[in-house]
C-alpha cells in the first residue's frame, strides 16, 4: 500500500469527447504511482436503449464507442499497470469484454485478467413481485418490461480486484462506486467502513461526470471565464491513506479547477445534501469545505458517512412509445405572428387523442411552453422556429402528425423554411427497491485472461 | 436605511441544474461567501415556489450549504413526468439553472452588485 493513489475519469456519460482519456493517461503516466482511470457512460435510459440493441443483435448491447475510448489509452494504461474500470458493459458486460479483449490482443497483451462483473440485471425479481415502487406514478407499471436494473455497489468490483482484474467491466453499478472500488482495493479500506467509504464515494461523486468539475458545463462568458474550452482536461483525484481528497487535471489541457467549479459539481443532481444514498454508504455532505491549494488543485474536506441504505436501488425501464418532433422557422417581419399561427394550424391538424406540446424557440420553449399562460417569453425576436412534440404508442401515428409540420411548406404561413421532423422510439422508467440479498444471489464475479474472453462463444 | 436596487441574481451566484426522474435540483452558489445571508433572505422556497408555480411543483425544498456559500432548491414533479416522458426541447431542465438566475432580486444600494456588469469571480 503506498500513501497516494491518483484516480482519473475517461467518460462522463456516453457521448461524451473520446479523446479525453488520452491526457488523463499521459498525465497518471508522468505522474507514476498506483492509479486507475474509470469511464461512466451509463444514463438513466441508456442501459434500456442498451438492452433493445442487445435484443436485436446478441453482440452489441454495450458502450457503441467502447473501442474509440479505449483503443488509444489501453496500452499505455496496461504497461503502466493502470487499472482500467467503465461501466462500458451497459446491457452486455461479455460482449463488451470481448471487444476489449480484441483490443488487448492488438496491443500484444493477451493474457491481462479482464474481470467482469453482471448480475445488475435484475428483470426477474419484477417478475416475482420483489421489488418496492418508489414515488406515486403507477400509470407506468403495467407498460410492456423492457429490463429492470440494479444499482451495485463497490463489492463485486473489489472482489474482482482482489481476483488480480486490471481491466473491469460492468453494466449498472452506482456511478461513484467505480472510484469506490480501486481505492478501497488499494488501501485495503473496509467496504463498512463508512468514514473512508464517505470520502472516497465523494470522489466519485465529484469525477463521475468527467469535465463538470473541470469547468466544463461552467462557462459563463464575462462572469465565469474557462480557458481553452476546446480542450478541457478530465479530472484526476489524488486520495490518500488517510482520507485526503485533492481534485486535479493533466498538465497542458484547457479547462479549469476552482473552488467555484468544485462546488457547482458537488451540488450536481443532489437532493438532501445530508443523505446522498450509494450502495456504499449514505454520505452526508453539510460538512464539506472546498480549498484551491494552487492552480488547478482544489482540495474536499468534511465528507461524513453514515451505515449505507438496507435495500438497492433499482430502475425499470418499460416500453414508452414513440416521441414524434417537428420545427419549422420563421424570420423577419411578422415572424413570430406566422410562428403562432403555424402552431395553432397544427394543433387542429394533429389527432386530437395525442399529448402535444407547442414551442417557439427563440421566444418561448425551454422555459415554458407555448400554452403556459406566464410571462416567460422573451423580447419579440424575428428568429422564431416553431416546434412540436407528440406521443404516441404507434410510430406510424408519430410520423403521420409530424409530417403535418412538413405539410406547413406549402399549406403553411407565409415564408416558413427549414422544416425538419423525427420520431425515436422512447423507453420509460420507474423506480423501486431490492433486498441486497435478492440482488446478490445473482451477481457473477468472473476474471479470466483477455484471451479466454475472446474465445468465448456469443450468447 | 439605504435604499435598494434590484439587480438579476445572476449578479450574485452562480448555478447548475441537475434532475432525477420528474424531480429538479438547482444549486445556487455565492459568487462572494458573504452574500451568503443576504441570498438566503432573497430566495426563500417561497419565492423559488413562485418562480415555477406555472409548473405546479408538489413540493419545493431549500437546504442550506453555509460552509459553501450555497444553497440547493430541490422541486418535485416541475419536469413534465422526467426525461424520459417530457415533450419539452430541454426535457432535462438542465437550463433552468438560468431561469433562476433571471429572478430580479432587491440588493442594498450599496453592494458591489450593483454596479457590475461583468466579471463575476470564479
Amino acid at each position: 500500500m503506498t500513501a497516494q493513489f491518483l484516480i482519473g475519469c475517461g467518460a462522463g456519460f456516453s457521448g461524451d469527447r473520446t479523446d479525453a482519456p488520452i491526457p488523463v493517461v499521459r498525465e497518471l503516466v508522468r505522474r507514476g504511482g498506483p492509479s486507475a482511470i474509470f469511464f461512466e457512460t451509463l444514463g438513466e435510459r441508456t442501459l434500456a436503449l442498451a438492452q433493445l440493441r442487445r435484443l436485436e443483435d446478441p453482440g452489441e448491447g454495450h458502450e457503441p464507442l467502447l473501442e474509440e475510448l479505449l483503443r488509444p489509452v489501453l496500452a499505455d494504461c496496461l504497461a503502466a499497470d493502470i487499472a482500467v474500470i467503465g461501466n462500458f458493459g451497459a446491457a452486455n458486460p461479455e460482449g463488451a469484454a470481448r471487444r476489449i479483449a480484441g483490443l488487448c490482443a492488438a496491443a500484444g497483451v493477451p493474457d491481462v485478467p479482464i474481470g467482469v462483473i453482471e448480475g445488475d440485471e435484475v428483470t426477474a425479481l419484477v417478475q416475482a413481485g420483489k421489488l418496492t415502487p418508489v414515488g406515486i406514478d403507477a400509470s407506468l407499471h403495467d407498460r410492456p418490461l423492457i429490463c429492470a436494473n440494479a444499482y451495485l455497489g463497490a463489492g463485486p468490483l473489489m472482489a474482482a480486484l482482489a481476483q488480480g482484474a486490471r481491466i473491469l467491466v460492468t453494466g449498472r453499478v452506482a456511478d461513484p462506486s467505480l472510484v469506490v472500488a480501486p481505492l478501497a482495493h488499494h488501501f485495503g479500506w473496509d467496504a463498512l467502513d463508512s468514514e473512508r467509504m464517505a470520502t472516497a464515494t465523494l470522489a466519485g461523486h465529484l469525477l463521475e461526470c468527467g469535465s463538470q468539475v473541470t469547468g466544463g458545463y461552467f462557462a459563463d462568458p464575462g462572469w465565469k471565464e474557462v480557458p481553452d474550452p476546446q480542450s478541457i482536461g478530465f479530472p484526476i483525484a489524488e486520495v490518500t491513506a488517510d482520507g485526503g481528497l485533492t481534485i486535479g487535471k493533466p498538465a497542458e489541457t484547457g479547462g479549469l479547477v476552482s473552488e467555484a467549479t468544485v462546488k457547482e459539481q458537488l451540488l450536481y443532481e443532489i437532493h438532501d445534501p445530508s443523505s446522498y444514498l450509494t450502495p456504499d454508504v449514505t454520505l452526508d455532505m453539510t460538512g464539506v469545505t472546498v480549498r484551491a491549494e494552487g492552480p488547478d488543485r482544489v482540495a474536499v474536506f468534511g465528507a461524513r458517512g453514515r451505515v449505507r441504505p438496507e435495500r438497492l436501488k433499482v430502475t425499470v425501464s418499460v416500453d414508452g412509445g414513440y416521441i414524434g418532433e417537428g420545427e419549422i422557422s420563421y424570420a423577419g417581419p411578422n415572424a413570430l405572428s406566422r410562428a403562432r399561427l403555424a402552431l395553432d394550424v397544427l394543433a387542429q391538424r394533429v389527432p386530437q387523442h395525442l399529448r402535444l406540446r407547442r414551442d417557439l424557440i427563440g421566444y418561448r420553449s425551454v422555459f415554458a411552453d407555448e400554452a403556459a399562460k406566464e410571462g416567460t417569453g422573451f423580447p419579440e425576436s424575428e428568429d422564431v422556429r416553431a416546434r412540436i412534440a407528440v406521443e404516441s404508442d404507434s410510430a406510424r401515428e408519430a410520423e403521420a402528425a409530424v409530417r403535418e409540420v412538413v405539410a406547413l411548406l406549402c399549406c403553411g404561413p407565409a415564408g416558413g423554411g427549414g422544416a425538419r421532423t423525427q420520431v425515436r422510439r422512447r423507453v420509460h422508467t420507474w423506480s423501486a427497491t431490492a433486498a441486497r440479498a435478492d440482488v446478490d444471489a445473482g451477481v457473477r464475479v468472473r476474471v479470466a485472461p483477455a484471451r479466454r474472453w475472446q474465445e468465448a462463444p456469443h450468447d | 436605511m439605504t435604499e435598494t436596487v434590484t439587480v438579476p441574481l445572476h449578479r450574485l451566484a452562480h448555478a447548475r441544474a441537475g434532475d432525477k426522474g420528474d424531480r429538479l435540483n438547482v444549486s445556487l452558489i455565492a459568487y462572494r461567501p458573504e452574500d451568503y445571508a443576504l441570498l438566503k433572505r432573497l430566495v426563500t422556497t417561497e419565492r423559488i415556489a413562485a418562480l415555477f408555480a406555472g409548473r405546479r411543483p408538489r413540493a419545493v425544498e431549500r437546504y442550506e450549504l453555509p460552509l459553501l456559500g450555497a444553497f440547493n432548491f430541490v422541486l418535485d414533479g416541475v419536469l413534465e413526468g422526467g426525461v424520459n416522458r417530457s415533450l419539452g426541447l430541454d426535457s432535462h431542465g438542465k437550463t433552468l439553472s438560468f431561469r433562476i438566475l433571471a429572478m430580479p432580486v432587491e440588493v442594498p444600494g450599496d453592494h458591489p452588485a450593483v454596479h457590475q456588469k461583468m466579471g463575476g469571480k470564479s
